[in-house]
């Protein structure tokens, strides 16, 4: 099994969902996050006062999925959340060793 | 001509006309005077009601909103409730004898005791001040100007000052530098009351200098005996939401039409022409804000808009009831650009930390109108200053009365000195007794947990 992790522009969240639903991927966790990458911040006045705003939203998509479907819903993630530009976001992979349902105490790819 | 004399020439024949008249005509005639002051009384009193809950209602929820959106998230609500506990204990105050020292004869400096726990103070109109609407309307009128001004400093001390010293400053400052000014400009017999034989005739309608220089002078003798807050321009002390702020703005443009229209006393053209004027004087100011703002930033803000209408509402105060739309626009302009330099280029240069800028806006805005005043107050819009004979007099320099803005520059350096000296003296003692800041972990923390044991936003709950 492996975790995806994608932190991507709000805005594109919308778009990265329906994706998935269209690969037949329902379940996830999502949080608004902030952070910054290599994309710089922007610079807010307030009266004279000057801010710089380095981190700035986004959200951050975690799911659960079998080895062999893992590929697919990199590509897919990729490909939605894709906008061209600096800010884009990342997607990181790692090995998961187990997953269980609370419920009815499931285990593995069955848990998914 | 002897006076014996000129009585009979006048009297026999009033003395033969009343004859004439059957008794039933005259019953009536006095039926149909009564029935037109009451009716003008009524008109009157209804605008003047309205009047009062318009300028409670810019300090809440106006002015608590417009500073509670500029702070930070932790300090939401002590600075909305700066405004709030205001609005109680200020009234308690009047009522036992804020009304009489700032309205009853007294001094040129301070009214008497005449009015102490309201006493005299009913339906009967006080000639004095307003002859058509009950003393008790006048008083109450007044009282949310007193409401306002103390609360318009808390802006300087938002974020930092303990709330038991604030409630003692508060008082304290009641007595020692508002009643007095109220008084000298607005009271019966006052030093710088034009309308009332002052020995200084100023010209402030409603309230430049006894509102607005006098807090915002004081707002900047707090700034700079609490000092900086923590970490001032070294951490994000960014406006935690303009959204109230921009709401709190817009309820103190309508709000001031009460204070402004409403300082005609009553429901007449002059209350008409000082609505006009504060309504343009506004719009120009939020456009002048908007204009220096672009060019010198690149980018006109809301802030900066909501700002420059504060601007223009402060300038025009003491000017709105003597001057026309054009002026006043002018007036509401300049105060605009001369307010963005303020609160940007000269607190910057200097350094201190007038968290909202109550001195940028309320006390350099309120000295700009009061200037002004002497300039563009014209007899053409308001003939209430009159001669011994009767005669309505000339007001501002565009009257031909140039003296005016001196006497203008006067009332303003007097209600500087007062407040400079009053805040100073007051504020030592709230440190001597009660210390007037919070601890360092307080402020950090946030004046929400730290002074009142609450939070503004409990998205949780």
């Amino acid at each position: 099994m492996k975790k995806i992790e994608a932190i991507i522009q709000p805005h594109k969240l919308e778009d990265v969902k329906e994706a998935l639903k269209g690969i037949g991927i329902d379940g996830m966790t999502i949080s608004e996050v902030r952070g910054h990458g290599r994309q710089k911040g922007h610079k807010e006045v307030y009266r004279g006062m000057e801010y710089q705003v380095d981190l700035l939203p986004k959200v951050k998509i975690e799911m659960v999925v079998s080895d062999e479907r893992s590929s697919e819903v990199i590509q897919t993630v990729v490909r939605s959340a894709r906008t061209g530009k600096i800010g884009d976001g990342k997607v990181f992979v790692f090995d998961v060793a187990e997953a269980i349902r609370i419920r009815n105490d499931d285990r593995g790819d069955g848990a998914l | 001509m002897p006076y014996r004399v000129v009585w009979a020439a006048f009297l026999a024949p009033a003395l033969a006309l009343a004859q004439s008249i059957p008794p039933a005509t005259e019953t009536r005639i006095r039926d149909l005077e009564a029935a037109v002051k009451s009716a003008q009384s009524a008109g009157d009193n209804a605008w003047m009601l309205v009047s009062a809950a318009l300028v409670l209602m810019m300090t809440g929820p106006g002015l608590a909103l417009f500073y509670g959106g500029l702070v930070r998230r932790k300090n939401v609500l002590s600075t909305m409730m700066h405004s709030f506990v205001l609005m109680a204990i200020v009234s308690v105050i009047w009522a036992i004898a804020g009304y009489s020292l700032a309205f009853g004869e007294g001094s040129p400096f301070i009214g008497d005791l005449r009015y102490l726990f309201l006493n005299n103070v009913g339906a009967a109109p006080n000639p004095d001040y307003a002859a058509t609407i009950p003393q008790q309307t006048y008083m109450i009128y007044q009282l949310m100007f007193a409401i306002i001004t103390p609360a318009l400093i808390s802006g300087a001390f938002a974020e930092r000052m303990k709330f038991s010293a604030m409630l003692l400053f508060s008082t304290l400052w009641l007595f020692i530098v508002y009643l007095p000014l109220d008084h000298m400009v607005w009271g019966k017999g006052g030093l710088l009351n034009a309308f009332s034989g002052g020995r200084i005739p100023c010209l402030d309608f409603a309230g430049g200098t006894v509102v607005h220089i006098s807090s915002g002078v004081s707002a900047l003798v707090c700034a700079l005996y609490l000092g900086k807050r923590k970490s001032y321009r070294s951490e994000q002390m960014k406006p935690h939401s303009l959204v109230l702020s921009v709401v709190g703005a817009c309820l103190l443009w309508v709000g001031w039409f009460g204070f402004n229209a409403g300082s005609a006393l009553a429901a007449s053209p002059l209350a008409t022409s000082a609505f006009v004027a504060t309504h343009f004087a506004t719009a120009a100011a939020t456009l002048g804000w908007l204009f220096v703002e672009w060019l010198h930033n690149g980018k006109p803000s809301v802030l900066g808009g909501i700002s420059g209408a504060v601007a223009g509402l402060v300038a025009i105060t003491p000017a709105s009831g003597f001057v026309k739309p054009f002026p006043a626009m002018l007036i509401g302009f300049l105060a605009g650009m001369v307010c963005f330099f303020m609160v940007t280029a000269v607190k910057s240069k200097f350094g201190y930390d007038d968290a909202l800028d109550a001195f940028g806006v309320h006390g350099i805005g309120g000295t700009v109108g009061a200037i002004l005043t002497g300039v563009f107050a014209t007899v053409a819009v308001n003939d209430g200053l009159k001669d011994a004979s009767g005669k309505s007099l000339p007001l501002g320099l565009i009257d031909g009365q140039p003296g005016q803005v001196l006497n203008q520059a006067i009332g303003v350096a007097i209600s500087y000195g007062l407040a400079i000296v009053g805040t100073l003296v007051i504020l030592k003692i709230c440190d001597v007794a009660l210390g007037v800041r919070v601890s360092p972990d307080q402020e950090l923390e946030g004046l929400d947990v730290s002074m009142h044991g609450e939070e503004g936003y409990n998205f949780e709950a």
